[in-house]
């Protein structure tokens, strides 16, 4: 008589589709997953208590090491809480902002590259992740030109940036703006435009509107599940009032909606990079800060739009060199949390897909 | 037909037949093609696998063969901050691997603990658990960088009786 049994089955740490060192322990009946449980914490490096022991200037660098596919976006948002802490956000330099905005959007492109060639390497098209990363490469191009670093650039200051950008590196940054939407073109034509990929995503781990705002989703996740929101838009921060873009939204939350909204996403960046380096002012990169930062007793909270979502950082200071505390919001943590609800009901080759659609970094997970 | 005389046997031989040892044949053979692990745990993992994509093109020494499992592969990359939690199946891992396994230490984590060495969660180098074959710093080394530590891995699974006389010597 033949009878099936439920079977455990880990899902990681060690597991090339969990993009890191992320358990999940599944109950499966035939392939069918039951119950899906998160474990994280493979990666925990205490990123908030080292925070405890450095100087407000000496953090910037881990932010890099946080999500370590979009360091500038990361060190943006760090560096505008501290000086919101320090109450000097209106005497950052027109320059530097102009900077920082086109830095976060060439680090966001670099982001949704990776994203789209490790979505590609999931659903098992090794072709796309060579494309993906090939375009990754020259945004990193230009982010090492500047800050002389690929993946932790170190770049911005509290009260400005490290370095200036010379017209050689405006120049470049022209030649990816008129290259990257023909590269966004081929990605369509490669992958999402693919009739096999597309049975593989398409209704694969739908989050409806409703379960997206029980579990706090932000960022793009959000977007695909139809929650039109985007900080950028709704509370602008640094200079992103003077640009005009779309917030990309789309209704079935479902996993290849998911992909669309950052090849969207990445149009919308292109616009605004072409809109930003039309009129980046002359003038001074730094404000004048103190090379002591003591900032007042007090406590601030800022986030901005990460590539993922929401990041947001809470800094309370007691008023000497050192954060009493250092709180970081991650939306990769968040993003993950609903992955068992998720994954109930799904194949088990699907789940791989759902995971993978919803672009988790387990540094910023596990903090 | 020819007839090869016995005065030319030693002129043939010397122009046809290479003459080495056993070990020396599987050694080169052992150090052209390293298969790694395809095991990330951290940052360093995304320059790992930037190094195998098309700028880079790590097929170029021979060791793109990323295999997830441990039974197949014979280089581990351990590439970023291994932590108290990680280090037992980073252990494990290694044991599962068939010998003969070599280990690379990729970026400062792995090598010292790096930037997280205060840490009350991070384990102070991969080389407290693992017996390490070569370092590449950096946080995060370059591409290239990792090129040159499995280049020098190269060189240390041909020869290593060199090896063993470098170690004489300190």
């Amino acid at each position: 008589m033949l009878k099936t049994q439920e079977l455990t089955l880990n899902l990681g740490p060690h597991h090339p589709s969990t993009h890191g060192v992320f358990r999940c322990v599944l109950n499966l009946d035939g392939e069918y997953i039951t119950k899906a449980v998160n474990h994280t914490g493979y990666l925990h490096r205490g990123l908030e208590k080292l925070a405890e022991s450095r100087t407000y200037t000496q953090f910037i660098p881990y932010n890099g090491r946080l999500d370590y596919c979009s360091g500038m976006l990361n060190e943006l948002t760090y560096v505008t809480a501290v000086e919101k802490l320090m109450g000097i956000t209106e005497e950052i330099p027109e320059r530097a902002e102009y900077i920082r905005v086109i830095m976060s959007e060439v680090q966001r492109l670099a982001n949704h590259a990776i994203y789209f060639a490790s979505m590609a390497l999931d659903t098992a098209g090794a072709t796309a992740w060579f494309y993906g990363f090939r375009d990754r490469e020259k945004c990193l191009d230009l982010i090492e030109m500047a800050s002389g670093q690929r993946m932790m650039p170190n770049y911005m200051r509290i009260g400005g940036v490290s370095d200036d950008l010379d017209e050689n590196w405006f120049k470049l940054l022209k030649e990816l703006v008129d290259y990257m939407p023909s590269a966004v073109d081929e990605y369509e034509g490669i992958l999402t435009g693919n009739e096999i990929f597309q049975a593989r995503t398409v209704g694969v781990g739908p989050v409806s509107k409703e379960m997206a705002l029980d579990y706090g989703i932000t960022g793009p996740n959000a977007r695909a599940s139809g929650i039109d929101t985007d900080l950028r838009r709704d509370e602008p921060y640094s200079v992103y009032d003077r640009f005009k873009f779309n917030v990309p939204v789309r209704k079935n939350g479902d996993s290849f909606d998911r992909v669309m909204i950052r090849i969207d996403e990445m149009r919308e960046s292109i616009k605004i990079i072409e809109q930003a380096m039309k009129d980046v002012p002359e003038g001074p990169i730094m404000a004048k800060v103190p090379k002591v930062l003591k900032p007042p007793v007090g406590e601030v909270y800022h986030r901005i739009e990460n590539a993922k979502g929401h990041l947001g950082f809470h800094l309370v200071s007691d008023g000497s060199t050192k954060p009493y505390r250092n709180h970081i919001y991650s939306p990769c943590f968040v993003n993950l949390g609903i992955f068992p609800e998720m994954a109930e009901g799904l194949h088990l080759m699907d789940a791989v897909v759902a995971l993978a659609s919803v672009d988790i970094v387990l540094g910023e997970v596990d903090r | 037909m020819d007839v090869i005389k016995p005065n030319q046997v030693d002129e043939l031989v010397h122009n046809n037949v290479i003459m080495s040892t056993v070990d020396a044949a599987f050694n080169w053979c052992r150090s052209r093609s390293l298969w790694p692990l395809t095991f990330g745990l951290a940052c360093c993992a995304i320059e790992m696998m930037s190094s195998a994509g098309g700028r880079f093109d790590l097929a170029r020494f021979g060791s793109e063969v990323f295999r997830p499992s441990p039974r197949q592969c014979d280089l581990m990359i351990v590439a970023g901050t291994v932590t108290k939690k990680m280090q037992p199946i980073v252990a494990r891992l290694y044991e599962q691997m068939a010998e003969p396994k070599y280990v690379l230490a990729m970026g400062s984590c792995a090598i010292s603990g790096g930037p997280f060495c205060d840490s009350y969660h991070v384990v102070k180098g991969a080389d407290t658990f693992l017996p390490v074959d070569v370092y590449v710093p950096g946080c995060p080394p370059r591409p290239e960088a990792l090129f040159y530590g499995l280049l020098q891995l190269r060189q240390k699974v041909a020869n290593p009786n060199k090896i063993a006389r470098l170690k004489q010597h300190g």
